[in-house]
């Protein structure tokens, strides 16, 4: 795989490029407008009566999602490489919308694959990434959702592999990409830190994050990995594991390798990937980064899912009692901070990483309630 | 030991004749019918047979094989399957009249003979009679387990070569690769359009460089005049989406197509 080996030259090479970092940190400040809030949630806090909950506000970043950080990087990576297109992914449009901008910002070519289902259910985003100057292709075949869209992409970039780069939206497939996007991830995690310390003086007791791919939960729990901190990664349980319409690949799935890496796997018992549910289209995977199993068989962070229906409750409880519409992604981890916060002392602190902000998912709320807007 | 493909290629070479190498996706538009075209590509003089195992995911497939890969599974055909009419094939288990010991190449991606478990499957592939196996997403860096278990149960790995293989690339490809070496003639993915100028030879004689090994070339060979420029410069030709979408939209015209490829792989 010589551009995988390429790739992964020109990553470590720009990881001690002193003119690239500084670019990096630059565009980092001033144009995704980092470092991003760590807010104290006190309405949230006192309404579950119990641990302190910290927000780590990714829903503020430009285009409002924490997929910006690796966007903007592997973008600055394609431009150092002298590619002149890039490719990218989608499912609920945010990592798609984020990569039509970074190209937009260095003048790249750029295309966009959107399975057909994901098309219908984010007509908002795909108009977006329009505007911003991207082809937007329809992916029809398979289940018509994220993973197909990976699939396609992968094809195009074999086919164009010379001039073409493909910006990966997670911390999966074949490396160096889930090491790479953790790492442009992991600025999440540093700022949390420094803004933990700054507000408690001292570091959380739990660290939150909803996982599809794990790209937010990476870049939030790096940082941490060798402290005393715990940490729990949330699936998306869809409408229940039994039900068997979720994307719960630790509870329902079985070690596989897909797209390029070896990992857990929604799959039949011949081998073939199964569909997905997810109330929020980026949690709509089959499969999860690597490094999470890692992490879970070690012991170092805990798994669990939220229902699509806790989710909901959620995503409204978190928009009513603070003013902050979570994505429906984040709105899963919050699920796990109702449940979690009111049996711990009020003494104790949680960090959830919000990743993105919810403005994408109110049409489909909307239509989930039975409201036509 | 001389494996059935080497001793095909072998042949050849003597005769002075290059290998042709259709390909059709189990199950598409059903198991039995894949019988009677593995006996129809025999009869149209194919040397060896190439057969497709469905998967959800067709990562390196263009999009005649990715629907072909769908209607196979939606008639419920696994690996496990297609190892089964493998072995009906080779014994004429429910009608003598189809038989073959023609080379069968499986053409599968990894995940389901990882679920399998890579010892199950390669020992009943071996005792259903397949002779080689190619994974398009298994890299020989990550093969090592399946090649030593392939080599001892005499099937050949074919692995892929595409034009942007380096010379590294080539030397591990040709050192994982037994039976032949599949060059993919395009950057891409199957059934992509193929460009007709010396590159291709060029290339081919690189690879020829590192390895006796013969180098069969398949994605986006076509038509006849294609598969004859491509003959003149590799020991193989491999013909797919065209038979597949052939198969599938005009079938009564598959027989005369296969004989005109026939024809012009000299």
């Amino acid at each position: 795989m010589p551009v995988l080996k390429e790739l992964e030259e020109a990553f470590l090479k720009s990881k001690k490029d002193k003119e690239f970092q500084k670019e990096l940190a630059h565009l980092q400040k001033t144009y995704i407008g980092r470092p991003t809030p760590l807010y104290f949630a006190r309405r949230l806090t006192e309404h579950l009566g119990g641990a302190k909950i910290y927000l780590k506000r990714e829903d503020l970043a430009h285009t409002g999602a924490h997929k910006i950080n690796n966007a903007v990087g592997q973008v600055l990576l394609a431009k150092k490489m002298g590619k002149k297109r890039v490719i990218a992914e989608t499912g609920a449009g945010q990592h798609g919308v984020a990569t039509a901008t970074g190209a937009a910002l260095k003048g790249l070519e750029c295309e966009i694959y959107m399975g057909t289902e994901d098309i219908k259910r984010q007509a908002l985003n795909v108009f977006r990434m329009r505007l911003l100057g991207a082809k937007v292709t329809e992916v029809p075949t398979g289940s018509r959702t994220l993973k197909d869209a990976i699939n396609e992409a992968l094809r195009d970039w074999t086919t164009n592999i010379r001039t073409t780069h493909y910006v990966l939206g997670t911390v999966f497939g074949p490396h160096p990409f889930p090491v790479m996007v953790r790492d442009f991830q992991s600025v999440i995690g540093r700022e949390a830190r420094r803004q933990i310390l700054d507000a408690e003086g001292r570091l959380p007791d739990y660290l939150i994050a909803c996982v599809g791919g794990g790209s937010n939960a990476m870049g939030l729990f790096y940082e941490f990995l060798s402290e005393n901190v715990k940490m729990i990664g949330v699936e998306a349980g869809g409408k229940g594991i039994e039900t068997g319409e979720h994307a719960a690949r630790f509870a329902g799935g079985s070690i596989g390798v897909f797209q390029g890496c070896k990992s857990y796997l929604l799959q039949d018992d011949d081998g073939n990937v199964l569909g997905t549910h997810s109330v929020s289209a980026g949690l709509d995977y089959a499969s999860i980064g690597p490094e999470h199993p890692f992490l879970r068989d070690r012991g170092r962070v805990q798994y669990t899912y939220a229902t699509d229906d806790a989710a909901l409750s959620a995503f409204e409880l978190l928009s009513r009692i603070e003013g902050i519409t979570p994505a429906l992604e984040s709105a899963h981890a919050l699920a796990e901070i109702v449940k979690l916060a009111p049996e711990l002392s009020k003494e104790e602190i949680i960090i959830i990483n919000l990743s993105g902000r919810g403005d994408k998912d109110v049409q489909h709320v909307a239509r989930i309630k039975g409201i036509e807007l | 030991m001389t494996s059935r493909i080497e001793k095909t290629f072998k042949r050849l070479k003597k005769e002075g004749k290059k290998a042709f190498i259709p390909y059709v996706m189990a199950g598409d538009p059903s198991l039995e019918r894949t019988k009677e075209i593995v006996l129809l590509f025999e009869e149209c003089g194919a040397d060896i047979v190439e057969l497709g195992v469905p998967f959800s995911d067709p990562l390196a497939d263009g999009p005649t094989i990715q629907r072909a890969s769908e209607r196979a599974l939606k008639n419920g055909v696994t690996l496990r399957k297609v190892i089964s009419l493998v072995s009906e094939i080779r014994r004429g288990e429910k009608d003598l009249r189809q038989k073959t010991q023609i080379p069968l190449v499986l053409m599968t991606y990894f995940n389901p003979v990882f679920k399998y478990g890579i010892d199950n499957f390669i020992k009943d592939a071996k005792d259903a009679g397949v002779d080689g196996m190619i994974v398009p997403d298994l890299p020989p860096d990550e093969a090592e387990d399946f090649i030593q278990q392939s080599r001892k149960a005499a099937i050949d790995t074919i692995f892929l070569l595409a034009p942007t293989s380096t010379e590294d690339r080539i030397k591990k490809v040709a050192k994982a690769s037994s039976g032949f070496i599949y060059y993919v003639s395009i950057t891409g993915i199957t059934g992509a359009s193929l460009l007709l100028d010396g590159s291709m030879e060029e290339l081919i004689l690189k690879i020829r460089k590192y390895t006796d090994r013969p180098i069969a070339v398949g994605f986006g060979v076509s038509t006849p005049v294609e598969a004859s420029a491509v003959a003149k410069v590799s020991d193989g030709v491999i013909v797919g989406s065209a038979i597949v979408k052939r198969l599938h939209e005009t079938p009564d015209e598959l027989k005369y197509y296969l004989i005109s490829l026939r024809e012009a792989i000299k």
